[in-house]
């Protein structure tokens, strides 16, 4: 079996739906009841995409695999996600911040994805990127109301910023199976994809009146299975049903 | 049991009488997600496409599809979902968008008028379902399920939702 297409698979997999259940934190906490319904509407957007890669992986797996163990039943270790999504909400500005590097990033993604030699892969891209789109209008008009707002809301995007950068270099770093995905014609490869990302964020982060930070220490390693502190957390509140009652269903 | 003869005509027909769960006057056939119908021999297999990679209601239509289709004695059948080529607002039939509007539901304008990537766009110009006055604001791009756009007439004030161009 192609053990990088698992990988790659379950790569994409994993970053959809952690931020979809970071985001879902949100749900009833909203600063007001429209955007509380918008970011739980992207949510469920990621869902849909998690799901889509996450069928398609355990068809890849085989051995009674399914969308459901895969999310619920592997381990911290085992997640491939990018170590961005897994980041805490702490307050709308971080929250809008991460949704914006990271849409605008998996809209760059999924446009080359379309392409891929692999006809399931290149489907749950073309699909996906209709509503990425409505992602990365959204995200880039609060960064704008937020660094352009008050005092206050451009303070907090200031720390948002100094949060959340240090987890960007890894989108463009490419580990073994993306090189491998992508020289197979399967993947993309992600370190072409830097560059655009920055015109894109320097575009509305010079309308938003913040600054792009400076060149910097960048933490990886979330893509090869290590994390930060802050996985482990959502793994515990995502699973624990069927951890707890295995095999239940509602 | 059953006797008459299977053809796919008929059993587009009954697939007519299916509702998406989510906007009950739209039957799947005015949705746009069937997109096909296959004999393949004694089986009748369906293939469906969701609107949204999230659609809660994909599950659902297709359970309901098996079962109607088990009650009209069709006991075969087996439901495919495809993703390709991916459905727009341009696959709602034009009956299905009159039902939308007589239901309260803006239907989707023409696809040529949004899903750009400009930001603080203007809204696009959406009639109101219930006055038909062009006098409406949007209230949010994102709504009451994955498919729908909120907004408001400025004439007769009622809000409505808006079934948003994919």
């Amino acid at each position: 079996m192609k053990n990088f297409l698992i990988d790659y698979t379950l790569h994409l997999a994993d970053s959809s739906l952690i931020l979809s259940q970071r985001n879902s934190e949100w749900c009833g906490h909203g600063p007001v009841l429209e955007q509380d319904i918008a970011i739980t509407n992207i949510s469920l957007d990621l869902i849909g995409q998690s799901r889509n890669f996450y069928q398609y992986g355990a068809t890849l797996i085989g051995d009674g695999a399914t969308e459901d163990s895969l999310a619920y039943l592997r381990k911290e270790r085992e997640f491939k996600n990018c170590l961005l999504v897994e980041q805490l909400n702490v307050d709308w500005a971080q929250t809008i911040l991460r949704q914006f590097f990271f849409s605008q990033y998996q809209y760059l993604l999924y446009q080359q994805l379309q392409h891929s030699k692999d006809e399931t892969l290149a489907a749950i891209a073309a699909k996906a990127l209709n509503e990425v789109v409505y992602h990365v209008r959204w995200s880039s008009e609060w960064v704008i109301r937020l660094g352009d707002g008050t005092e206050e809301s451009h303070q907090r995007m200031l720390k948002a910023i100094d949060e959340l950068w240090r987890y960007t270099g890894e989108l463009f770093e490419a580990v073994s199976y993306e090189l491998k995905a992508a020289s197979e014609g399967i993947g993309v490869d992600v370190s072409k994809l830097k560059e655009p990302w920055m015109n894109k964020v320097k575009e509305v982060f010079d309308e938003a009146t913040l600054p792009l930070p400076e060149k910097t220490f960048m933490q990886t390693g979330g893509k090869e299975g290590k994390h930060t502190e802050q996985l482990g957390y959502i793994l515990a509140d995502l699973q624990y049903m069927q951890r707890t009652y295995p095999g239940c269903e509602w | 049991m059953v006797t008459h003869s299977i053809n796919k005509e008929a059993i587009y027909a009954y697939l007519e009488e299916i509702k998406d769960p989510e906007v009950p006057v739209l039957s799947i056939i005015d949705l746009g997600i069937v997109r096909d119908v296959k004999m393949n021999g004694e089986e009748i297999e369906v293939i469906i496409t969701p609107t949204y990679s999230g659609c809660p209601a994909m599950d659902m239509i297709a359970a309901t599809i098996k079962i109607e289709l088990a009650t009209l004695g069709f006991k075969n059948v087996k439901v495919t979902q495809v993703l390709s080529p991916v459905w727009t607002t341009d696959w709602m039939s034009e009956e299905g968008k009159r039902k939308l509007k007589e239901y309260g539901i803006a239907p989707p304008n023409p696809k040529q008028q949004v899903c750009d990537q400009k930001l603080f766009a203007e809204a696009e110009a959406v009639p109101c379902p219930h006055c038909n006055s062009y006098n409406t604001h949007r209230i949010s791009e994102f709504g009451s399920t994955a498919c729908k756009a909120l907004y408001q007439c400025d004439d007769c004030k009622e809000p409505f939702d808006y079934f948003k161009c994919h």
